[in-house]
Protein backbone atom coordinates (compact mmCIF):
# COMPACT_ATOMS: atom_id res chain seq x y z
CA UNK A 1 0.00 0.00 0.00
CA UNK A 2 1.06 3.60 -0.56
CA UNK A 3 -0.32 6.57 0.36
CA UNK A 4 0.13 10.24 -0.69
CA UNK A 5 -1.43 13.65 0.86
CA UNK A 6 -0.45 16.05 -2.27
CA UNK A 7 3.43 15.78 -2.85
CA UNK A 8 3.71 14.11 0.70
CA UNK A 9 4.44 10.56 1.10
CA UNK A 10 2.76 8.97 3.90
CA UNK A 11 3.25 5.69 2.85
CA UNK A 12 5.41 3.93 0.76
CA UNK A 13 5.27 0.94 -0.91
CA UNK A 14 4.31 -1.30 2.74
CA UNK A 15 4.22 -4.81 1.90
CA UNK A 16 3.15 -6.51 5.46
CA UNK A 17 1.76 -9.93 6.05
CA UNK A 18 0.26 -10.90 9.58
CA UNK A 19 -0.27 -14.56 10.73
CA UNK A 20 -3.78 -14.94 13.38
CA UNK A 21 -2.83 -14.52 16.61
CA UNK A 22 0.39 -12.71 16.31
CA UNK A 23 1.37 -9.94 18.91
CA UNK A 24 3.19 -7.23 16.28
CA UNK A 25 4.67 -4.13 17.74
CA UNK A 26 4.89 -1.25 15.58
CA UNK A 27 7.41 1.48 15.80
CA UNK A 28 9.03 4.63 14.38
CA UNK A 29 9.19 8.52 14.92
CA UNK A 30 6.56 10.76 15.14
CA UNK A 31 4.86 11.48 11.40
CA UNK A 32 7.10 7.74 10.17
CA UNK A 33 3.69 6.26 8.66
CA UNK A 34 2.18 4.36 11.51
CA UNK A 35 -1.18 5.82 12.47
CA UNK A 36 -1.80 5.93 8.55
CA UNK A 37 -0.70 2.72 8.19
CA UNK A 38 -3.47 1.70 10.80
CA UNK A 39 -6.21 4.49 9.20
CA UNK A 40 -5.40 2.36 6.11
CA UNK A 41 -5.85 -0.91 7.29
CA UNK A 42 -8.91 0.42 9.43
CA UNK A 43 -10.79 2.20 6.50
CA UNK A 44 -10.56 5.36 7.72
CA UNK A 45 -8.48 6.22 4.93
CA UNK A 46 -8.23 4.55 1.43
CA UNK A 47 -4.98 3.95 0.02
CA UNK A 48 -3.88 5.60 -2.73
CA UNK A 49 -2.35 2.17 -4.09
CA UNK A 50 -2.44 -0.98 -3.20
CA UNK A 51 -4.75 -3.05 -1.08
CA UNK A 52 -5.95 -4.54 1.99
CA UNK A 53 -6.44 -8.02 2.08
CA UNK A 54 -7.96 -9.79 5.38
CA UNK A 55 -8.38 -13.43 5.10
CA UNK A 56 -7.97 -13.16 1.04
CA UNK A 57 -10.61 -10.86 0.53
CA UNK A 58 -10.18 -6.89 -0.26
CA UNK A 59 -11.40 -5.04 2.40
CA UNK A 60 -9.65 -1.98 0.99
CA UNK A 61 -13.07 -0.17 -0.79
CA UNK A 62 -15.10 -0.87 2.82
CA UNK A 63 -15.93 2.12 5.45
CA UNK A 64 -14.70 1.49 8.76
CA UNK A 65 -17.98 0.10 10.16
CA UNK A 66 -18.18 -2.72 7.78
CA UNK A 67 -14.49 -3.20 8.35
CA UNK A 68 -15.74 -4.01 11.86
CA UNK A 69 -18.42 -5.99 11.18
CA UNK A 70 -15.68 -8.29 9.89
CA UNK A 71 -14.06 -8.58 12.84
CA UNK A 72 -11.27 -5.72 12.84
CA UNK A 73 -11.30 -3.36 15.53
CA UNK A 74 -9.24 -0.65 16.95
CA UNK A 75 -8.44 1.67 19.76
CA UNK A 76 -7.30 5.67 18.93
CA UNK A 77 -4.55 7.63 19.93
CA UNK A 78 -7.08 10.30 21.53
CA UNK A 79 -9.56 8.00 22.93
CA UNK A 80 -12.64 7.95 21.01
CA UNK A 81 -15.28 7.28 23.64
CA UNK A 82 -18.94 9.44 24.31
CA UNK A 83 -18.29 11.77 26.66
CA UNK A 84 -21.33 13.03 28.18
CA UNK A 85 -22.77 9.16 28.88
CA UNK A 86 -21.22 7.36 31.61
CA UNK A 87 -19.06 4.41 31.35
CA UNK A 88 -21.42 1.84 31.15
CA UNK A 89 -23.38 3.11 28.91
CA UNK A 90 -20.46 3.24 26.80
CA UNK A 91 -20.16 0.06 26.98
CA UNK A 92 -23.85 -0.84 26.89
CA UNK A 93 -24.22 0.42 22.96
CA UNK A 94 -20.88 -0.78 22.03
CA UNK A 95 -22.43 -4.00 22.82
CA UNK A 96 -26.18 -3.55 21.25
CA UNK A 97 -24.48 -1.92 18.30
CA UNK A 98 -22.53 -5.25 17.66
CA UNK A 99 -25.14 -7.83 18.86
CA UNK A 100 -28.04 -6.47 17.22
CA UNK A 101 -29.29 -5.18 14.45
CA UNK A 102 -32.42 -4.25 11.95
CA UNK A 103 -35.61 -4.31 14.03
CA UNK A 104 -33.84 -5.17 17.57
CA UNK A 105 -31.89 -2.10 17.51
CA UNK A 106 -35.51 -0.50 18.32
CA UNK A 107 -35.66 -2.40 21.19
CA UNK A 108 -35.03 -1.09 24.88
CA UNK A 109 -31.36 -1.16 25.06
CA UNK A 110 -31.27 -2.54 28.61
CA UNK A 111 -31.50 -6.06 27.65
CA UNK A 112 -30.24 -8.57 30.30
CA UNK A 113 -28.10 -10.37 28.14
CA UNK A 114 -26.24 -7.20 26.89
CA UNK A 115 -25.76 -6.28 30.39
CA UNK A 116 -24.49 -9.45 31.27
CA UNK A 117 -22.01 -8.87 28.59
CA UNK A 118 -20.87 -5.03 29.28
CA UNK A 119 -20.63 -6.58 33.14
CA UNK A 120 -17.79 -8.97 32.28
CA UNK A 121 -16.32 -6.28 30.27
CA UNK A 122 -16.13 -3.94 33.23
CA UNK A 123 -14.51 -6.44 35.56
CA UNK A 124 -12.16 -7.67 33.14
CA UNK A 125 -10.59 -4.02 31.99
CA UNK A 126 -11.01 -2.89 35.91
CA UNK A 127 -13.58 -0.68 34.87
CA UNK A 128 -16.65 -1.78 37.80
CA UNK A 129 -15.71 1.14 40.04
CA UNK A 130 -16.07 3.33 37.05
CA UNK A 131 -19.50 2.59 35.78
CA UNK A 132 -21.44 4.74 37.23
CA UNK A 133 -19.19 7.99 35.87
CA UNK A 134 -19.19 10.14 32.51
CA UNK A 135 -16.46 9.19 30.74
CA UNK A 136 -15.02 13.03 30.77
CA UNK A 137 -14.33 12.59 34.46
CA UNK A 138 -12.45 9.79 33.88
CA UNK A 139 -9.02 9.53 34.32
CA UNK A 140 -6.70 9.63 30.84
CA UNK A 141 -6.16 5.79 32.03
CA UNK A 142 -9.63 5.07 32.34
CA UNK A 143 -10.58 6.24 29.08
CA UNK A 144 -8.23 4.33 28.19
CA UNK A 145 -9.21 1.55 29.40
CA UNK A 146 -12.70 2.25 28.15
CA UNK A 147 -11.66 2.77 24.84
CA UNK A 148 -10.28 -0.51 24.64
CA UNK A 149 -12.77 -2.24 26.31
CA UNK A 150 -15.15 -0.45 23.04
CA UNK A 151 -12.67 -1.85 20.81
CA UNK A 152 -12.90 -5.24 22.40
CA UNK A 153 -16.75 -5.85 22.20
CA UNK A 154 -17.33 -8.76 20.21
CA UNK A 155 -14.61 -10.98 19.96
CA UNK A 156 -12.81 -8.93 17.39
CA UNK A 157 -10.43 -11.06 15.62
CA UNK A 158 -7.65 -8.21 15.08
CA UNK A 159 -7.00 -5.51 17.41
CA UNK A 160 -5.35 -2.49 16.46
CA UNK A 161 -4.10 -0.16 19.06
CA UNK A 162 -2.79 3.02 18.49
CA UNK A 163 -0.03 4.15 21.05
CA UNK A 164 -2.38 2.44 24.00
CA UNK A 165 0.11 4.15 26.47
CA UNK A 166 0.52 7.46 25.63
CA UNK A 167 -0.49 10.47 27.99
CA UNK A 168 -0.18 7.64 30.96
CA UNK A 169 2.81 8.70 33.34
CA UNK A 170 5.79 6.45 32.64
CA UNK A 171 5.30 5.00 36.28
CA UNK A 172 1.63 3.53 35.03
CA UNK A 173 2.75 1.82 31.72
CA UNK A 174 3.75 -1.21 32.68
CA UNK A 175 0.31 -1.73 34.73
CA UNK A 176 -1.23 -0.09 32.42
CA UNK A 177 -0.24 -2.53 29.23
CA UNK A 178 -0.28 -5.54 31.72
CA UNK A 179 -3.98 -5.05 32.70
CA UNK A 180 -4.44 -4.52 28.87
CA UNK A 181 -2.66 -7.45 27.81
CA UNK A 182 -4.28 -9.53 30.29
CA UNK A 183 -7.85 -8.53 29.15
CA UNK A 184 -6.75 -9.15 25.73
CA UNK A 185 -5.76 -12.88 26.49
CA UNK A 186 -8.88 -14.26 26.29
CA UNK A 187 -9.68 -12.79 22.81
CA UNK A 188 -7.38 -14.79 20.71
CA UNK A 189 -6.94 -11.82 18.71
CA UNK A 190 -4.52 -11.00 16.50
CA UNK A 191 -3.43 -7.53 17.73
CA UNK A 192 -1.37 -5.17 16.10
CA UNK A 193 -0.05 -2.26 18.67
CA UNK A 194 1.64 1.36 17.78
CA UNK A 195 3.97 1.88 20.61
CA UNK A 196 6.58 4.72 21.26
CA UNK A 197 7.86 2.78 24.67
CA UNK A 198 10.48 0.32 23.65
CA UNK A 199 10.55 -1.48 26.82
CA UNK A 200 7.06 -1.94 26.08
CA UNK A 201 7.50 -3.12 22.92
CA UNK A 202 9.93 -5.68 24.52
CA UNK A 203 7.87 -6.80 26.91
CA UNK A 204 4.79 -7.57 25.29
CA UNK A 205 4.98 -8.01 21.57
CA UNK A 206 6.86 -11.24 19.73
CA UNK A 207 7.46 -9.19 16.26
CA UNK A 208 8.51 -5.36 15.54
CA UNK A 209 7.51 -3.50 12.11
CA UNK A 210 9.83 -0.50 12.26
CA UNK A 211 8.76 2.52 10.37
CA UNK A 212 10.64 5.38 8.69
CA UNK A 213 9.84 8.04 6.43
CA UNK A 214 6.95 5.85 5.05
CA UNK A 215 8.70 2.40 4.73
CA UNK A 216 8.71 -0.31 6.86
CA UNK A 217 12.73 -0.78 7.56
CA UNK A 218 13.01 -3.55 9.67
CA UNK A 219 10.90 -6.91 10.46
CA UNK A 220 12.20 -8.65 13.28
CA UNK A 221 12.09 -9.95 17.17
CA UNK A 222 11.98 -7.15 19.58
CA UNK A 223 15.57 -8.16 20.29
CA UNK A 224 16.78 -7.91 16.68
CA UNK A 225 14.91 -5.03 15.36
CA UNK A 226 16.60 -3.11 18.97
CA UNK A 227 19.85 -4.60 17.23
CA UNK A 228 18.87 -3.08 13.27
CA UNK A 229 21.53 -0.13 12.60
CA UNK A 230 18.31 1.16 10.52
CA UNK A 231 16.02 1.18 13.80
CA UNK A 232 18.82 2.28 16.19
CA UNK A 233 19.29 5.51 13.83
CA UNK A 234 15.79 6.06 12.71
CA UNK A 235 13.69 5.07 15.44
CA UNK A 236 15.57 5.12 18.71
CA UNK A 237 18.33 7.71 17.88
CA UNK A 238 21.85 7.41 18.21
CA UNK A 239 23.58 6.72 21.34
CA UNK A 240 20.42 4.64 22.28
CA UNK A 241 21.68 2.40 24.82
CA UNK A 242 20.19 -1.51 24.15
CA UNK A 243 19.58 -3.45 26.86
CA UNK B 1 -45.00 7.35 31.35
CA UNK B 2 -47.80 6.55 33.15
CA UNK B 3 -48.54 10.24 34.64
CA UNK B 4 -48.33 11.50 30.91
CA UNK B 5 -51.49 8.76 29.95
CA UNK B 6 -52.93 10.20 32.64
CA UNK B 7 -52.69 14.19 31.86
CA UNK B 8 -53.83 12.96 28.23
CA UNK B 9 -56.84 11.59 29.52
CA UNK B 10 -57.02 14.46 32.25
CA UNK B 11 -57.14 16.60 28.82
CA UNK B 12 -59.69 15.22 27.15
CA UNK B 13 -61.81 15.57 29.91
CA UNK B 14 -61.16 18.87 30.53
CA UNK B 15 -61.83 19.86 26.66
CA UNK B 16 -65.76 19.75 27.43
CA UNK B 17 -64.99 22.24 29.73
CA UNK B 18 -62.92 24.83 27.69
CA UNK B 19 -64.32 27.70 26.19
CA UNK B 20 -63.97 28.13 22.35
CA UNK B 21 -60.85 30.29 22.74
CA UNK B 22 -58.45 28.08 24.79
CA UNK B 23 -59.59 25.09 23.20
CA UNK B 24 -58.43 26.65 19.64
CA UNK B 25 -55.18 27.85 21.75
CA UNK B 26 -55.03 23.69 22.76
CA UNK B 27 -54.79 22.96 19.01
CA UNK B 28 -52.45 25.25 17.82
CA UNK B 29 -50.30 24.67 20.97
CA UNK B 30 -50.80 20.91 20.37
CA UNK B 31 -50.04 21.22 16.64
CA UNK B 32 -46.94 22.93 16.80
CA UNK B 33 -45.88 20.50 19.63
CA UNK B 34 -46.08 17.56 17.28
CA UNK B 35 -43.68 19.13 15.01
CA UNK B 36 -41.22 20.50 17.58
CA UNK B 37 -40.95 17.14 18.99
CA UNK B 38 -39.90 15.55 15.56
CA UNK B 39 -37.37 19.20 15.68
CA UNK B 40 -35.94 17.77 19.27
CA UNK B 41 -35.55 14.01 17.76
CA UNK B 42 -33.40 15.73 15.62
CA UNK B 43 -32.20 18.25 18.79
CA UNK B 44 -31.05 15.42 20.56
CA UNK B 45 -28.32 13.81 17.84
CA UNK B 46 -26.88 17.30 17.88
CA UNK B 47 -28.78 18.08 14.32
CA UNK B 48 -30.58 21.93 14.35
CA UNK B 49 -32.88 22.58 11.56
CA UNK B 50 -33.95 26.10 10.71
CA UNK B 51 -36.93 24.68 8.04
CA UNK B 52 -38.91 22.98 10.77
CA UNK B 53 -41.81 24.28 8.24
CA UNK B 54 -41.19 22.84 6.19
CA UNK B 55 -42.81 19.45 6.71
CA UNK B 56 -45.09 21.67 9.07
CA UNK B 57 -46.41 23.02 5.99
CA UNK B 58 -46.46 20.18 3.70
CA UNK B 59 -48.71 18.45 6.27
CA UNK B 60 -50.71 21.56 6.13
CA UNK B 61 -51.21 22.02 1.93
CA UNK B 62 -51.61 18.34 2.21
CA UNK B 63 -54.31 18.11 4.04
CA UNK B 64 -56.33 21.54 2.18
CA UNK B 65 -55.34 19.80 -1.21
CA UNK B 66 -56.49 16.59 -0.60
CA UNK B 67 -60.13 18.42 0.74
CA UNK B 68 -60.07 20.75 -2.24
CA UNK B 69 -58.33 18.34 -5.04
CA UNK B 70 -59.68 14.87 -3.76
CA UNK B 71 -62.23 15.17 -1.92
CA UNK B 72 -61.13 13.40 1.73
CA UNK B 73 -62.75 14.56 4.42
CA UNK B 74 -62.07 12.12 7.01
CA UNK B 75 -59.82 13.75 9.98
CA UNK B 76 -58.19 10.48 10.58
CA UNK B 77 -57.38 9.68 6.73
CA UNK B 78 -56.12 13.45 5.60
CA UNK B 79 -54.14 13.16 9.29
CA UNK B 80 -52.14 9.63 8.09
CA UNK B 81 -51.68 10.79 4.10
CA UNK B 82 -49.97 14.26 5.45
CA UNK B 83 -47.72 12.21 7.37
CA UNK B 84 -47.25 9.70 4.97
CA UNK B 85 -46.62 12.95 2.14
CA UNK B 86 -44.41 13.98 4.52
CA UNK B 87 -42.59 10.96 5.88
CA UNK B 88 -41.60 10.29 2.28
CA UNK B 89 -40.46 13.60 1.11
CA UNK B 90 -38.65 13.27 4.79
CA UNK B 91 -37.14 9.99 3.03
CA UNK B 92 -36.47 10.70 -0.12
CA UNK B 93 -34.30 14.55 0.70
CA UNK B 94 -32.98 12.71 3.81
CA UNK B 95 -30.46 10.88 1.04
CA UNK B 96 -29.15 14.01 0.60
CA UNK B 97 -29.52 15.84 4.04
CA UNK B 98 -27.46 13.14 6.27
CA UNK B 99 -24.51 14.15 4.98
CA UNK B 100 -24.62 17.43 6.40
CA UNK B 101 -23.71 18.97 9.35
CA UNK B 102 -24.00 22.00 11.81
CA UNK B 103 -24.81 25.19 9.78
CA UNK B 104 -24.82 23.48 6.56
CA UNK B 105 -27.35 20.63 7.70
CA UNK B 106 -29.76 23.68 9.41
CA UNK B 107 -29.31 25.92 6.32
CA UNK B 108 -29.89 23.44 3.84
CA UNK B 109 -33.33 22.20 5.48
CA UNK B 110 -34.17 26.16 5.52
CA UNK B 111 -33.40 26.08 1.62
CA UNK B 112 -35.47 23.34 1.07
CA UNK B 113 -38.48 25.11 2.87
CA UNK B 114 -37.88 28.66 1.39
CA UNK B 115 -38.70 27.06 -2.32
CA UNK B 116 -41.81 25.12 -1.02
CA UNK B 117 -42.60 28.56 0.27
CA UNK B 118 -41.94 30.45 -2.84
CA UNK B 119 -43.74 27.55 -4.83
CA UNK B 120 -46.88 27.96 -2.56
CA UNK B 121 -46.75 31.93 -3.22
CA UNK B 122 -45.94 31.75 -6.96
CA UNK B 123 -48.88 29.23 -7.77
CA UNK B 124 -53.01 30.36 -7.81
CA UNK B 125 -53.86 26.81 -7.14
CA UNK B 126 -52.08 26.69 -3.73
CA UNK B 127 -53.46 30.18 -2.98
CA UNK B 128 -50.53 32.18 -3.63
CA UNK B 129 -50.00 34.99 0.02
CA UNK B 130 -53.40 34.29 0.58
CA UNK B 131 -53.82 30.93 1.16
CA UNK B 132 -57.07 29.12 0.97
CA UNK B 133 -59.74 27.80 3.51
CA UNK B 134 -60.35 24.42 4.68
CA UNK B 135 -63.50 22.45 5.90
CA UNK B 136 -63.91 21.49 9.84
CA UNK B 137 -63.71 17.74 8.92
CA UNK B 138 -65.80 14.35 9.38
CA UNK B 139 -64.85 11.88 11.93
CA UNK B 140 -65.16 8.26 11.40
CA UNK B 141 -67.71 8.86 8.57
CA UNK B 142 -69.49 11.47 10.81
CA UNK B 143 -70.24 15.01 9.75
CA UNK B 144 -70.69 16.76 13.01
CA UNK B 145 -73.13 19.77 12.57
CA UNK B 146 -71.86 22.20 15.27
CA UNK B 147 -68.37 23.95 14.82
CA UNK B 148 -67.59 23.64 18.40
CA UNK B 149 -68.38 19.82 18.68
CA UNK B 150 -66.34 19.04 15.37
CA UNK B 151 -63.42 21.31 17.08
CA UNK B 152 -63.35 19.27 20.17
CA UNK B 153 -63.75 15.92 18.48
CA UNK B 154 -60.12 17.67 16.87
CA UNK B 155 -59.13 18.09 19.97
CA UNK B 156 -59.20 15.12 21.24
CA UNK B 157 -57.72 13.10 18.08
CA UNK B 158 -55.04 15.39 18.28
CA UNK B 159 -54.62 14.25 21.91
CA UNK B 160 -54.72 10.92 21.48
CA UNK B 161 -51.95 11.69 18.64
CA UNK B 162 -49.85 13.55 20.41
CA UNK B 163 -49.50 11.18 23.32
CA UNK B 164 -48.87 8.45 20.91
CA UNK B 165 -46.03 10.55 19.03
CA UNK B 166 -45.06 11.36 22.91
CA UNK B 167 -44.62 7.05 23.65
CA UNK B 168 -43.27 6.26 20.43
CA UNK B 169 -40.87 9.22 21.18
CA UNK B 170 -39.75 8.23 24.54
CA UNK B 171 -39.46 4.70 23.79
CA UNK B 172 -37.29 5.34 20.89
CA UNK B 173 -34.87 7.21 23.04
CA UNK B 174 -34.46 4.10 25.01
CA UNK B 175 -34.01 1.90 22.21
CA UNK B 176 -29.98 1.63 20.67
CA UNK B 177 -30.93 3.64 17.42
CA UNK B 178 -32.12 6.16 20.07
CA UNK B 179 -29.10 5.74 22.24
CA UNK B 180 -27.04 6.72 19.16
CA UNK B 181 -28.75 10.10 19.22
CA UNK B 182 -26.08 10.31 21.79
CA UNK B 183 -22.91 8.93 19.94
CA UNK B 184 -23.71 11.01 17.30
CA UNK B 185 -23.47 14.06 18.93
CA UNK B 186 -20.80 12.69 21.13
CA UNK B 187 -18.52 11.39 18.87
CA UNK B 188 -19.59 10.16 15.27
CA UNK B 189 -16.08 8.41 14.43
CA UNK B 190 -16.87 6.15 17.22
CA UNK B 191 -20.26 5.14 16.41
CA UNK B 192 -18.75 4.27 12.39
CA UNK B 193 -16.07 1.94 14.66
CA UNK B 194 -18.56 0.32 16.56
CA UNK B 195 -20.05 -1.23 13.29
CA UNK B 196 -23.07 1.17 12.46
CA UNK B 197 -24.02 4.20 10.11
CA UNK B 198 -23.94 7.47 11.20
CA UNK B 199 -25.48 8.48 8.25
CA UNK B 200 -28.53 5.96 8.69
CA UNK B 201 -28.90 6.39 11.95
CA UNK B 202 -29.64 10.07 10.84
CA UNK B 203 -31.13 9.17 8.32
CA UNK B 204 -34.23 7.42 10.11
CA UNK B 205 -34.25 9.95 12.91
CA UNK B 206 -34.89 12.82 10.07
CA UNK B 207 -37.76 11.02 8.47
CA UNK B 208 -39.32 10.21 11.98
CA UNK B 209 -38.87 13.94 12.42
CA UNK B 210 -40.43 14.85 8.96
CA UNK B 211 -43.59 12.29 9.91
CA UNK B 212 -43.74 14.09 12.96
CA UNK B 213 -43.56 17.77 11.53
CA UNK B 214 -46.14 16.63 8.91
CA UNK B 215 -48.54 15.86 11.47
CA UNK B 216 -48.47 18.84 13.41
CA UNK B 217 -49.15 20.90 10.66
CA UNK B 218 -52.07 18.73 9.40
CA UNK B 219 -53.72 19.28 12.98
CA UNK B 220 -52.99 23.09 12.66
CA UNK B 221 -54.61 23.73 9.30
CA UNK B 222 -57.70 21.60 10.61
CA UNK B 223 -57.52 23.77 13.49
CA UNK B 224 -57.04 27.04 11.79
CA UNK B 225 -59.46 26.21 9.38
CA UNK B 226 -56.87 27.50 6.56
CA UNK B 227 -53.95 27.13 5.15
CA UNK B 228 -51.23 29.90 4.10
CA UNK B 229 -47.56 30.40 3.55
CA UNK B 230 -46.50 33.11 5.37
CA UNK B 231 -48.11 31.02 9.02
CA UNK B 232 -47.45 27.37 7.62
CA UNK B 233 -44.09 27.40 5.15
CA UNK B 234 -42.06 30.91 5.63
CA UNK B 235 -38.92 31.04 7.63
CA UNK B 236 -40.77 32.75 10.26
CA UNK B 237 -42.83 29.61 11.15
CA UNK B 238 -39.33 27.72 11.07
CA UNK B 239 -38.26 30.42 13.56
CA UNK B 240 -41.12 29.55 15.77
CA UNK B 241 -40.45 26.10 15.55
CA UNK B 242 -37.08 26.72 17.37
CA UNK B 243 -38.16 29.04 19.50
CA UNK B 244 -40.76 26.49 21.02
CA UNK B 245 -37.71 23.97 20.60
CA UNK B 246 -35.50 25.83 23.11
CA UNK B 247 -38.23 27.34 25.24
CA UNK B 248 -38.81 23.05 25.96
CA UNK B 249 -35.50 21.89 26.07
CA UNK B 250 -34.83 18.34 24.70
CA UNK B 251 -35.17 16.21 28.13
CA UNK B 252 -38.80 15.40 28.16
CA UNK B 253 -41.12 14.04 25.27
CA UNK B 254 -43.82 16.56 27.03
CA UNK B 255 -41.71 19.24 26.99
CA UNK B 256 -41.95 20.66 23.54
CA UNK B 257 -46.30 20.58 23.95
CA UNK B 258 -45.80 22.39 27.51
CA UNK B 259 -42.99 25.12 25.98
CA UNK B 260 -45.72 25.46 22.48
CA UNK B 261 -48.90 25.98 25.23
CA UNK B 262 -46.71 28.91 27.01
CA UNK B 263 -45.49 30.45 24.03
CA UNK B 264 -48.96 30.44 22.71
CA UNK B 265 -50.83 32.02 25.90
CA UNK B 266 -47.22 34.37 25.98
CA UNK B 267 -48.14 35.47 21.92
CA UNK B 268 -52.03 36.04 22.67
CA UNK B 269 -51.21 38.33 25.91
CA UNK B 270 -48.24 39.99 24.58
CA UNK B 271 -50.38 41.40 21.66
CA UNK B 272 -53.42 41.66 23.61
CA UNK B 273 -51.09 43.91 26.20
CA UNK B 274 -48.70 45.44 23.61
CA UNK B 275 -49.43 45.16 20.34
CA UNK B 276 -46.87 47.32 19.15
CA UNK B 277 -44.12 45.54 20.77
CA UNK B 278 -45.56 42.07 21.30
CA UNK B 279 -42.16 40.84 19.46
CA UNK B 280 -40.20 42.18 21.99
CA UNK B 281 -41.63 40.96 24.81
CA UNK B 282 -41.34 36.77 23.00
CA UNK B 283 -37.46 37.47 22.36
CA UNK B 284 -37.04 38.76 26.05
CA UNK B 285 -39.21 35.92 27.20
CA UNK B 286 -36.20 33.70 25.62
CA UNK B 287 -33.22 35.67 26.34
CA UNK B 288 -34.51 35.33 29.90
CA UNK B 289 -35.16 31.45 29.84
CA UNK B 290 -31.85 31.13 28.03
CA UNK B 291 -29.83 32.84 31.42
CA UNK B 292 -32.54 30.78 33.96
CA UNK B 293 -33.23 27.58 32.27
CA UNK B 294 -31.11 26.87 29.67
CA UNK B 295 -32.34 23.31 29.64
CA UNK B 296 -35.70 24.25 28.83
CA UNK B 297 -39.18 25.57 30.88
CA UNK B 298 -39.81 21.92 32.68
CA UNK B 299 -36.25 21.92 34.34
CA UNK B 300 -37.42 25.40 36.37
CA UNK B 301 -39.63 22.95 37.95
CA UNK B 302 -37.57 20.08 38.18
CA UNK B 303 -35.39 22.49 40.05
CA UNK B 304 -37.80 23.60 42.88
CA UNK B 305 -39.51 20.22 43.59
CA UNK B 306 -35.22 19.13 43.90
CA UNK B 307 -34.71 22.85 46.15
Amino acid sequence: MSKTFGTVTAADNLNVSVAPGEVVGIVGANGAGKTVFINMITGYEKPSAGKVLFEGRDITPLPPREIRRLGISRSFQVSQVFQSMKVFENLLIAVSIHRNCGRALLKNIRQPALIEVLEELLERFGLARDRERPAHELSQGARKLLDIAMACVGRPRVLMLDEPTSGISTEEKFEFMTRVMGALAREKATVLIVEHDMDIIQRFVSRVLAFAQGRIICDATPQEALRDPSVVQHVLGIGHAVA
Amino acid sequence: MGWLALAAAGLIATGFFLPGWLLNQMVFAFGRGLAVLGLVVLWRAGLVSLGGALYFGLGAYSVALLQKEAGLHDALVLILCAACISGVTGFILGFLLRRYRGIFFAMMNLAFSMILFGAAVKNRALGSTDGFGIALPSFFGSVLAEPAHAKLALFVMLVIVSYAAMYFVHAYSKSTLGWMATGIRDNEIRVEYLGYSVERAIHIKYTISAVLGGLGGAFLSMGLGQVDPDSMLNWVASGELLFVMILGGAGSVAAPFAASFFFELLRTYALELAPLAWQFIIGATLVLLIFFAPNGLLTIFSRRSRA
